[in-house]
């Protein structure tokens, strides 16, 4: 076990790293971080070369790089532009946990500027997550024991519908149901965007009534996939030998379903919340727009469109990290529970 | 006894079904996929849309689609505007049909782009295997170490600085049209590859494979004539749940203001500032979001048709 993990480690170290300088030089060329930085008053020329200097833009772009991932501290920067460099540099590097700091917010460090949008990224889709999966093991249980009846039927077909709705849709429709229409009719409404009333406060009830709508959105377009994998595992398992045992030996049906299907039908659902977990954070970038929630998906957006390479770089480095360390727990827990499996 | 002696008790349909030439894998398919029956209506729904996009522009010019007038600007849905005008007062109506096309043809090719990438790579990773496999799946991995959605921004941001406008058939496009596809196309392959991968591994340790080898057939020809049409029916369902996919995707990139740019239309970008008027003009997201839906809906049932009419191990006829 520890030799596989240790196996998966390794391998995930070249990966990142081919990962990493890809969507660096993309985004190093797509953007002008200083285009946007002066605000309204155009930038003189000579704080441009300054900055371009500072941000050690003017180097090659493999410099660049090398600088983002181990720091400049051990190289001289001419930053006073009289051609001798002459300055020691005073980033650390990705690889020492340095990730930089922003430029919008000029001179905040990465980490601080992320960990303070991660929090209600995270409210957001864990939140949905879990009504995603005991949903879907109610539904995918139920229509396993009702297969092709109507309601079986009734509900892939929602399912299906569900599940090629782009996401804005039923953003779009249940927002105008819900709050523009409701609040037309003089009907309790939801709120349409934000995260809480700036006139009440950031409380927990203000915080609930904001996460209904989207939280509804990205449950109702990911349940399908869900589901249907429920589905198809109970009815797998529901044929098994041991489950006819149970039957014959006359256990109630109930305790069947539940107690000996459902535990071995539920294993696989390990596998796919793992690898959807991490991948949900960046999932949030549509979502968080139409309900302008202030989380990580905006950030990020917010980053690409100014060009804030080391926030831009920062998400998409903890989205890498954090599939590669799911996809390692996913398998240690999933060797835990089901011990037919070795990695040996 | 002129009559033919009918053999005890098999009925006559089953006789003749018997005495039938074999059915091609053509017919066999067509008529599985012909039970089914969402996928039939998705087939009809998308030919609809097809007629509607394409059709359409019989009946409305692009110089209209395209004809700003500010005085007509937020106009809700009349008999003039069947769908409203939009911001800056062009007709919804004409706009979803040139719209239509450019999403169906981003679709498609996006699709085709998809494919050709994902047979090549899963192609050579499968059938040479060694040190050429733990390359190109490594690089397939780090594909899919990211969203989707993530990577096509950046790369969409990374294609963005001016884009010139490209004449087609004496038709102006946007050029990011072609970015679009290409990028749509080259963030996709990954699953596709996978597949094509698995494929060729079991393939290729065939009977038939190594009767190839010991004849002498060259490696192309083993690769693209022998086992590439044996393994078509996972590709063809992959393909067209790919083209839902790239339209879905326009959408996303579209929406989120980094897709197809002005003047070209597409579904997607129809609803890119659309969002901020949910409360004023309900008709400027309802009618392309809805259009969107009903493609992507159609062509997954299609692709979910496809796959139960195309698996080998089903029997039935």
């Amino acid at each position: 076990m520890t030799k596989y993990i240790v196996r998966r480690l390794l391998q995930a170290i070249p990966l990142l790293l081919l990962i990493s300088l890809i969507l660096f030089v993309l985004m190093q060329n797509a953007t002008d971080p200083l285009a946007t930085m002066g605000g309204r008053t155009p930038t003189k020329p000579e704080d441009r070369a300054r900055l371009t200097r500072q941000l050690g833009l003017d180097k090659p772009i493999y410099i660049q790089y090398l600088y983002w991932l181990i720091g400049n501290d051990w190289a001289k920067t001419d930053l006073d532009g009289d051609g001798v460099a002459e300055t020691y540099g005073t980033r650390h590097g990705v690889l020492r946990g340095d990730f930089g700091t922003s430029i919008v917010q000029t001179g905040r460090p990465v980490t601080e500027v992320i960990g303070e949008r991660l929090p209600n990224t995270l409210i957001l889709m864990l939140t949905s997550e879990v009504i995603i999966v005991f949903g879907a093991l109610l539904v995918g249980v139920f229509s396993a024991l009702r297969q092709y009846s109507f309601f079986d039927n009734l509900l892939t077909g929602i399912l299906f519908v569900g599940y090629s709705m782009p996401i804005f849709f039923i953003a779009l429709s249940t927002m105008y149901i819900f709050s523009v229409n409701f609040k037309r009719w003089g009907l309790p409404y939801l709120p349409t965007v934000g995260m809480f009333d700036p006139k009440v406060g950031e409380t927990p009830a203000q915080i609930i009534l904001h996460m209904i709508l989207p939280v509804f959105s990205i449950s109702f377009i990911s349940f399908a996939a869900y589901s249907r994998y429920i589905r198809s595992t109970m009815l797998e398992v529901l044929g098994q030998d041991y489950i006819r045992t149970a039957r014959s030996k006359g256990l109630p049906k109930r305790e069947i379903t539940f107690i000996h299907a459902l535990k071995n039908a539920s294993l696989p659902i390990v596998t796919v919340v793992g690898l959807d977990l991490p991948l949900l954070l960046g999932g949030a970038v549509v979502t968080e727009r139409i309900f302008a929630w202030p989380g990580m998906g905006r950030l990020f957006i917010d980053g690409i469109d100014r060009g804030d390479t080391p926030v831009v770089m920062g998400i998409l480095m903890m989205i890498a990290v954090s599939v590669v360390v799911f996809q390692i727990l996913t398998d240690i827990v999933y060797a835990w529970l089901d011990p037919r499996i070795r990695f040996d | 006894m002129s009559t033919p002696v009918q053999a005890s008790n098999q009925p006559a349909t089953m006789i003749a079904e018997i005495e039938a030439p074999p059915l091609s894998l053509g017919d066999l398919t067509w008529r599985r996929f012909k039970r089914h029956k969402m996928a039939i209506a998705g087939l009809v729904v998308l030919i609809l849309l097809v007629i509607y996009s394409f059709g359409g522009a019989f009946f409305v010019t692009e110089k209209y689609a395209n004809f700003t007038n500010t005085k007509e600007r937020l106009q809700p849905p009349s008999a003039a505007h069947p769908f409203g005008t939009d911001t800056i007062g062009r007709d919804l109506l004409a706009r979803t049909i040139y719209g239509g096309q450019i999403s169906i043809i981003i679709g498609i090719t996006a699709a085709f782009v998809e494919v050709m990438v994902g047979i090549l790579i899963g192609a050579l990773a499968g059938y040479f295997g060694g040190k050429v496999d733990a390359i190109l799946m490594r690089f397939t991995e780090a594909m899919l170490n990211l969203p989707q959605l993530l990577l096509l921004i950046v790369m969409a941001k990374f294609f963005s600085s001016d884009i010139k406008n490209i004449d087609i058939f004496g038709r102006e496009f946007s050029g990011s049209v072609v970015v679009i596809i290409f990028i749509i196309g080259l963030t996709s392959w990954p699953y596709l590859a996978r597949i094509v991968r698995a494929e060729f591994l079991s393939i290729k340790e065939r009977e038939f494979i190594l009767a190839a080898r010991a004849t002498g057939t060259p490696t192309w020809e083993i690769i693209f004539k022998h086992i590439l049409p044996n393994s078509i029916a996972p590709i063809v369902v992959s393909a067209t749940l790919g083209v839902a996919g790239a339209i879905s995707l326009e959408a996303y990139v579209s929406f989120l203001g980094l897709g197809v740019r002005a003047p070209t239309a597409t579904w997607g970008n129809m609803l890119e500032n659309a969002y901020r008027y949910i409360e004023s003009a309900y008709w400027m997201w309802l009618f392309p979001g809805l259009f969107i839906v009903l493609i992507v809906l159609s062509i997954n049932f299609l692709g979910d048709g496809l796959r139960d009419a195309l698996d080998p191990r089903s029997r039935t006829v």
